[in-house]
């Protein structure tokens, strides 16, 4: 089976690594599923998970946004904020879930709604991701 | 004499504490740094990366614009100021500082401006003590900061831009040349202008479409400039510190030679002074 070489990388480093058979993440326009010999692409990504298929194993990765380049020999996703499944503190993700869930409950205005909205779905992300519920 | 001769020790054994306090923080500044440098490397993968994706996207057709990408007339300023939170540092806050109050005297006439947006509690509180706005603040950053630490006030100062607070953005840092040299930098941040890389330009599908990707990359790309900068400053921090530590500790090494030569010489002096006394002594009652 062909592969592609896959790099995740943040501000604080790369966080994966690897050839793979198939990359699919969720951009903002939909599912998306790349394999080898993918024309280049530009493509922004939704808070979700990037799933890299090797063989009979799947793994997950948690993406906070970003945006997925797509070269002939190459997937490169950068995002701002990312973590491999094994990775990922739940104990911490669980925290971050209530703490803006209750920020959610009183009332505040647009800009911090906003804010905590999407810290809630970072959170709910990370725990999908951990909990393998994709 | 004897009290002189014990000021004296007194005053080497405080110098020989203080020595030791200045050589630990130096040493602890060495390990800082070399952290320090550690993160800028791993942070600068994704800098090349996104650099080049937003060249190739930006560059790549004529036809896109995006309102970070396009200059428009100057009403009011930002400027980012990275100092630290604590001195000790030899000249690392004051150079930046002084820098960014002469740019700001050669270039505004008035408070409205400009505003500062403070990264590290030196500035702040110089801007504040001369009643200069201050935007943004943000104080308490770890020596070791991560994107996550920074990401609310780059997303703000980003934003600033976005809403029309301000309309052009200026970094000032010191940037981290060696261990024993820092330059204070001035950054153009936004709008985007000198975006032109080395690299071969990549010619790419859009999905969605091109305005669309330029609105998520642009701002990401502006925050990972702030991070490099803070990175890079911190780096400039421990270093400046460590060099200053060092001085420190080389200047109280200095002071305890000294004082210690001055310590023989009373020392000496007593004990010439005991002896013409007892010759003395003695010879009278020959």
């Amino acid at each position: 089976m062909k592969t592609i070489k896959v790099s995740v990388v943040t501000p604080d480093g790369p966080v994966y690594e690897a050839d793979v058979e198939m990359v699919s993440a969720k951009a903002q326009s939909g599912e998306l599923g790349v394999l080898p010999g993918h024309i280049p692409m530009v493509a922004p990504l939704e808070i979700g998970a990037v799933r890299l298929k090797k063989g009979n194993a799947t793994e997950l990765v948690a993406v906070s946004g970003g945006f997925l380049e797509v070269r002939p020999d190459r997937v490169t996703i950068l995002a701002q904020a990312a973590e491999r499944a094994e990775d990922i503190d739940v104990a911490r993700a669980k925290a971050a879930k209530e703490r803006a869930e209750r920020r959610l409950q009183a009332k505040q205005d647009d800009i911090d709604h906003k804010r905590a909205e999407l810290a809630l779905r970072r959170a709910i992300n990370r725990l999908n991701v951990a909990n393998r519920n994709f | 004499m004897g009290a002189s001769l014990r000021d004296i020790k007194a005053r080497i054994n405080t110098t020989k504490k203080t020595s030791q306090i200045t050589k630990a923080m130096e040493m602890v500044s060495a390990s800082k740094l070399n952290r320090a440098e550690h993160n800028a490397r791993s942070f600068t993968p994704y800098m090349e990366k996104i650099q080049e994706v937003v060249a190739s996207v930006a560059l790549g057709s004529n036809d896109a614009s995006h309102p970070m990408l396009v200059k428009r007339p100057v009403k009011k300023t930002g400027y980012l100021v990275i100092t630290s939170d604590r001195g000790l540092a030899g000249a690392y806050n004051s150079n930046v500082l002084r820098t960014v109050f002469q740019t700001i005297q050669e270039r505004h006439r008035s408070t409205e401006e400009y505003a500062i947006i403070a990264i590290g509690r030196v500035g702040l509180n110089f801007f504040k003590r001369r009643n200069i706005p201050v935007a943004l603040h943000i104080t308490g950053l770890p020596d070791q900061p991560t994107f996550a630490d920074i990401k609310e006030i780059a997303n703000k100062t980003v934003n600033m831009f976005a809403d029309g607070t301000f309309d052009e953005l200026y970094m000032f840092y010191n940037h981290f040349v060696s261990a024993i040299q820092q330059d204070v930098t001035e950054k153009k941040l936004l709008p985007l202008t000198d975006l032109a890389s080395d690299k071969k330009l990549t010619a790419y599908e859009f999905e969605p479409s091109q305005e669309e990707i330029l609105e998520v990359l642009l701002p990401q790309y502006a925050e990972s400039l702030i991070y490099g900068a803070l990175l890079d400053a911190k780096a400039s921090e421990h270093a400046a510190r460590m060099t200053a530590m060092k001085n420190a500790t080389d200047n109280a090494k200095e002071l305890i030679r000294t004082l210690t030569l001055s310590y023989n010489r009373a020392r000496q002096a007593a004990i010439t002074q005991e002896i013409t006394e007892i010759v003395a002594g003695a010879n009278a009652l020959q």
